[in-house]
């Protein structure tokens, strides 16, 4: 059972969906005793020493809020691109797509679409009253004119729930990953990755964050380009050779060009296709990124790059999908006794670098896949650390009354609490299958935060009321139809097959609509005068929102 | 801002001429992508053989239609960073600089 867990962890390829296929994939592997591989430490090693140089050297410029929770508002457009997809190309992303390439065929490519639409949508539509309106969170953003307590009471709540579903999905990943690649034990695996992300954060803040995503990028972009030319390489660069030889290894042949049944109903398929899309638009770790930019222009490079980098990354995974199918699936070398993957349903690409690159690049790509999920969960926790401190300590609690330092100190106690918590939760959920939470953490961020952040900006008629009630409605909602789902109830409570009460595999086609149409109905019947008040203020909010006049950093006013 | 600034802002032809171009085109090019989006969704829901269909050798529609989406993405955030660095920065510097110039 337990390389099973192992395979779905990571794979946790962000949604539901994803279990079922694992379950239907991953064969359980032979016990393998963890070998340590030289090359993975040594190179991993490395990145370790430079990123707490950085962080040493962030924290000299670390000195106040703005600095930690937004860089100081210094990052360019082309750096905050790369930190964003630093960000979002997470090892789930990495490992789990071309993982699910690999044992699923098509169905992976439509992950890696539904992942990259959100993107436009920001652009066009977020970007820049974002950046106009808002500090250091989102929760800025919504309650610029709605009433500080409760507005952020709730963008805190599903700031901190999307945040730790994410974080246990990376934990559990990172000490599994670890385990299997360096031969350490899990949990000293899973104290590594919290006590460094402590450090990163907690000393360097957003400026030291910033800059392990984007060395963290850099490497991951030159690692999969890597990996995908020397799988073409060996094709002679006929990609039509590939598809067709993948076709002929693959167990289900043909049927490897088709979807897929994870998504063979119609409801799923665009429920889950709603989660992808919008959820990337409530990720409340990616949403803080574009207070780390100047103004708006930079804002929307930083999506432009963010979109580039993002997109062409995906084309490749599905690249170094395929490689594997061919290169690895048909190679006694990477599989046990039995015939199944060596380390589990996740390893298509670190067996893939070793097939195409030897030993080196195997290390080369496992200390990547490392740094990845040390960068994402660096990223999540200073996004938690600012929703209990900024949002639920300084507003909530202490309505302002705060000072700099105050608030600063509670960051950063806030941080070392989360990085313990995250440690214990990667603890206690070694052996349960996480697959599930990332695409929670989707769908949490679609029903919950991306409704009321979108109504908040764009439509005068929003008030504190409506939009309480309707963020709730989506959180509350988007848990439990995932909870009841086959994906946990089936797949981890055990239940008989079938027993589900909520058959789809993503809840968002029911939650998301369900906040939005919320937000609007408690929000037409509230007659109170601060609604009114509220309603009225949206002028003033929406020629900031597109001027930027009044917005920090943008114009002395 | 005042309450005069403000409505003084809202009155500026500039801001009205800025607000309306940027949020139809903003509005337009996320329609297209959600049409494009939801339409591969709904073929990939209701049509999946046509996912499947090989167009040259072993290359299928839903790979080319994949790798397009992808590409029409970049493109479509390209266009609008183009055409927003051309046009609603000059509008909104425009704007701003009147605002404070009139104080």
């Amino acid at each position: 059972m337990k390389s099973f867990i192992k395979s779905s962890a990571l794979g946790a390829p962000l949604a539901v969906a994803a279990s079922a296929a694992y379950a239907q994939t991953a064969a359980p592997a032979a016990p393998t005793a963890p070998t340590t591989d030289w090359n993975a430490i040594i190179i991993f090693a490395g990145f370790v020493i430079l990123t707490l140089g950085i962080t040493y050297w962030a924290a000299q410029r670390t000195r106040t809020t703005k600095d930690f929770y937004a860089a100081g508002g210094g990052v360019s457009g082309f750096q905050n691109g790369l930190a964003i997809a630093g960000d979002y190309m997470s090892a789930a992303s990495f490992l789990g797509i071309s993982a699910l390439v690999f044992s699923l065929g098509y169905y992976g490519l439509i992950y890696s679409i539904g992942f990259l639409v959100g993107w436009p949508i920001i652009m066009f539509l977020m970007a820049e009253p974002l950046k106009n309106l808002g500090r250091f969170t989102f929760a800025d953003v919504v309650s610029y004119r709605l009433q500080a307590t409760p507005i952020r009471a709730m963008a805190a709540t599903g700031t901190l729930v999307t945040v730790a579903f994410y974080l246990i999905a990376q934990m559990v990943g990172a000490g599994q990953l670890i385990e299997l690649l360096f031969g350490l034990p899990y949990t000293s695996a899973v104290i590594i990755v919290g006590v460094l992300m402590v450090i990163y954060v907690t000393f360097g803040g957003m400026i030291a964050t910033t800059w392990v995503q984007i060395i963290k990028a850099g490497l991951l972009l030159v690692g999969a380009t890597l990996m995908s030319l020397l799988v073409l390489v060996k094709f002679g660069f006929d990609f039509n050779a590939l598809i067709a030889k993948a076709v002929e290894v693959h167990p289900k042949h043909e049927a490897i060009l088709l979807p897929g049944a994870p998504v063979a109903n119609p409801i799923s398929a665009i429920s889950l296709g709603m989660a992808l899309m919008f959820g990337t638009a409530g990720l409340p770790h990616i949403l803080m990124r574009f207070f780390t930019v100047s103004n708006a222009k930079e804002a929307r490079k930083s999506v432009f790059w963010a979109t580039t980098f993002i997109g062409y990354f995906y084309i490749l995974t599905f690249i170094i999908g395929f490689g594997a199918i061919v290169l690895v699936s048909a190679d006694p070398a990477y599989h046990d006794a039995k015939g199944a993957l060596l380390g589990g349903g996740n390893m298509p690409a670190i067996h893939l670098a070793h097939a195409v690159g030897g030993d080196l690049m195997k290390g080369f790509i496992a200390a990547v896949a490392f740094a990845t999920i040390l960068a994402v969960v660096s990223g999540l926790t200073l996004s938690g650390a600012s929703a209990v401190s900024h949002d639920l300590y300084a507003s909530v609690f202490r309505h302002g009354n705060v000072d700099e330092a105050a608030e600063l100190r509670a960051s950063r106690i806030t941080t070392v609490i989360l990085g313990i918590v995250a440690i214990v939760l990667g603890v206690l959920f070694e052996k349960v299958n996480v697959a599930f939470m990332v695409g929670l953490a989707f769908a949490v961020a679609a029903s919950a935060n991306f409704p009321v952040l979108l109504l908040a900006m764009l439509w005068r008629g929003l008030t504190t009321r409506g939009a309480f009630v309707g963020g709730f409605v989506g959180l509350i909602l988007a848990v439990l139809l995932t909870v009841l789902s086959p994906g946990i109830w089936e797949a981890v409570f055990g239940f008989p097959k079938g027993s589900a009460w909520f058959p789809y595999t993503s809840p968002a086609i029911f939650s998301m609509p369900a906040a939005f149409i919320a937000c609007w109905l408690v929000s037409i019947l509230d007659q109170s005068k601060s609604g009114a008040a509220e309603q009225s203020a949206y002028e003033a909010q929406y020629v900031r929102s597109q001027t930027g006049i009044g917005a920090e950093g943008a114009v002395a006013h | 801002m005042d309450e005069e600034t403000l409505k003084r802002i809202e009155r500026d032809p500039n801001f009205i001429k800025l607000v309306r171009e940027r949020s139809s085109f903003g509005w337009t090019l996320s329609i297209i992508m959600l049409v494009i989006y939801y339409g591969f969704i709904a073929l990939v829901a209701f049509a999946p053989d046509v996912i499947a269909i090989k167009i040259a050798g072993s290359i299928t529609f839903g790979i080319v239609l994949g790798a397009g989406i992808i590409v029409i993405s970049i493109v479509l955030t390209g266009i609008y960073v183009m055409r927003a660095n051309a046009e609603y920065d000059d509008l909104t510097a425009a704007i701003v600089a009147d605002a404070k110039g009139r104080k």
